[in-house]
């Protein structure tokens, strides 16, 4: 295994200083949200090396649980920041969240407990990983599904309404919308599994690879991560959409847009 | 049979209003825009939160599941949504659809939605209300994009149905010839209130 340097990085970091330079052109901001967003890399991912580095030399159920609550709760954040119209009043967070512990937490669990059969199954190697492999897409999924439930929700209030007017019921007249909804929330992750190996080589499967894994190992571990995201992606994407589409209405099955607020751009 | 009874119903900027509609009664609404009347029948047909009651024959709104409730207190409006590909998609599966009362042939069922004319449109969106055979019609200027046959073809339709069912009509309309034509009783809406109120109250 070749162990990189400072150098080789700063090497790295000098050609994202190039693509800046060249987008500055295109638009200023852009050039800026490439540095900000290269510079938290940096940081995030410096920070979460020292803080696994710890974990793994204090294994403890409840620093690992600690960890996990954190991401989930900037996992919940980055979900309802991403949401041009969004559920007031904490809603956006709080399903969002709770469709993701639901999913990510069970599926990680599953994973640890039952397939893994590590000793403690909180190890912390691979609990945290596996986890964050789980909750970075479910939040993809999430984030995108119900930011398409409440844009569709949106647009399309008159013909939801005039199907309330018809006497349909809040299910009937959202349901197209909520299918909708949830095909948006699955398409990258099954798209990546469909070009897994032929069109793209999986980012987990390519680090293992470079830092020693014998490949078919590192393959086995993908196809098993690739598995877990899709039935944790699925499983918050449906749980966040059902939830969210039920507070679209009220008790009275009204459509309830007063619920929704636009992003400040 | 189906009175219409609604007592200090209200929303922000607008009511509290009471008003009454027989069995088989049409009353017309009319009112500078934004003096409540869109307000006035949406509350009726429970589509948006509001103080007040509304009832049906002596039964308030609230006993009724919403959905029910819309079905028999149904609400047109001038603007007519469709959401699927073909007209027949927009009736219920059992809806008995007789399309010879607003003069369209049956295969018209068949047609695509975005080939109708804003005539058949309103025609069919009446008739689609119409199916459920619903107690109270809240008829919001139903006819406000129609030209003057189509208009004509509506005003009977609703008068029709009326006459037939003893079902109690709200009529909003702008046009004082076709409130003559359809009601004698009037009420007219100013920011929110009754300010004036002609014809008999039944």
């Amino acid at each position: 295994m070749i162990h990189l340097t400072a150098f080789d990085l700063a090497l790295a970091a000098i050609l994202v200083l190039v693509l800046a330079v060249l987008s500055a052109r295109v638009q200023r901001s852009l050039a800026n949200q490439i540095l900000i967003a290269a510079a938290r890399t940096t940081v995030q991912l410096l920070l979460v090396g020292l803080v696994l580095k710890a974990l793994f030399a204090n294994v403890n159920i409840a620093w690992v649980g600690l960890m996990a609550l954190f991401m989930l709760l900037v996992a919940g954040y980055e979900v309802t920041a991403r949401q041009s119209r969004r559920l007031r009043g904490g809603w956006a967070f709080g399903v969002g969240s709770l469709s993701m512990f639901l999913s990510s937490f069970a599926v990680t669990l599953f994973a640890l407990v039952v397939i893994i059969g590590n000793q403690p199954w909180y190890a912390p190697q691979y609990a945290i990983p596996l986890l964050g492999m789980l909750l970075g897409n479910t939040m993809n999924g999430v984030s995108i599904a119900m930011d398409r439930l409440t844009q569709l929700a949106w647009n399309q209030r008159a013909e939801i309404e005039a199907r309330l007017m018809l006497g349909h019921t809040a299910r009937e007249a959202v349901r197209d919308y909520k299918r909708d909804a949830v095909r948006a929330g699955l398409i990258p992750i099954i798209n990546a599994m469909a070009a897994a190996g032929v069109v793209s080589l999986p980012g987990m499967m390519t680090g293992q690879i470079l830092a020693g894994a014998a490949p078919v190992e590192a393959v086995k571990y993908q196809i098993l991560i690739m598995f877990l995201i899709a039935v944790g992606t699925g499983l918050g994407t449906m749980a966040a959409v059902a939830t969210a589409s039920r507070r679209l209405f009220d008790e009275r099955q009204r459509l309830r847009l007063d619920r929704l607020k636009a992003a400040a751009v | 049979m189906a009175e219409l009874r609604v007592e200090a119903l209200g929303g922000e900027g607008w009511g509290p209003l009471d008003l009454a509609i027989g069995a088989g009664e049409c009353l017309c609404l009319s009112g500078p825009s934004g003096s409540g009347k869109t307000r006035l029948l949406r509350a009726i047909a429970d589509l948006d939160p509001h103080s007040g009651m509304v009832y049906l024959d002596g039964t308030p709104a609230a006993s009724f599941k919403a959905p029910l409730w819309r079905r028999q207190v149904a609400l047109l409006p001038s603007d007519s949504r469709w959401w699927a590909a073909t007209v027949l998609e927009h009736f219920d599966q059992d809806a008995d659809i007789q399309l010879a009362t607003i003069g369209l042939p049956d295969e018209a069922l068949h047609w695509a939605v975005e080939r109708l004319s804003s005539g058949e449109r309103q025609r069919l969106a009446l008739l689609r209300v119409l199916a459920h055979q619903p107690k109270v019609l809240l008829l919001d200027e139903p006819t406000a994009n129609l030209d003057a046959r189509n208009t004509e073809r509506i005003e009977t339709l609703v008068a029709d149905y009326r006459h037939s069912q003893r079902a109690a009509v709200l009529w909003v309309s702008h046009d004082e010839a076709q409130m003559k034509r359809v009601s004698d009783r009037h009420l007219q809406l100013e920011q929110g209130r009754i300010c004036r109120a002609t014809g008999a109250a039944a």
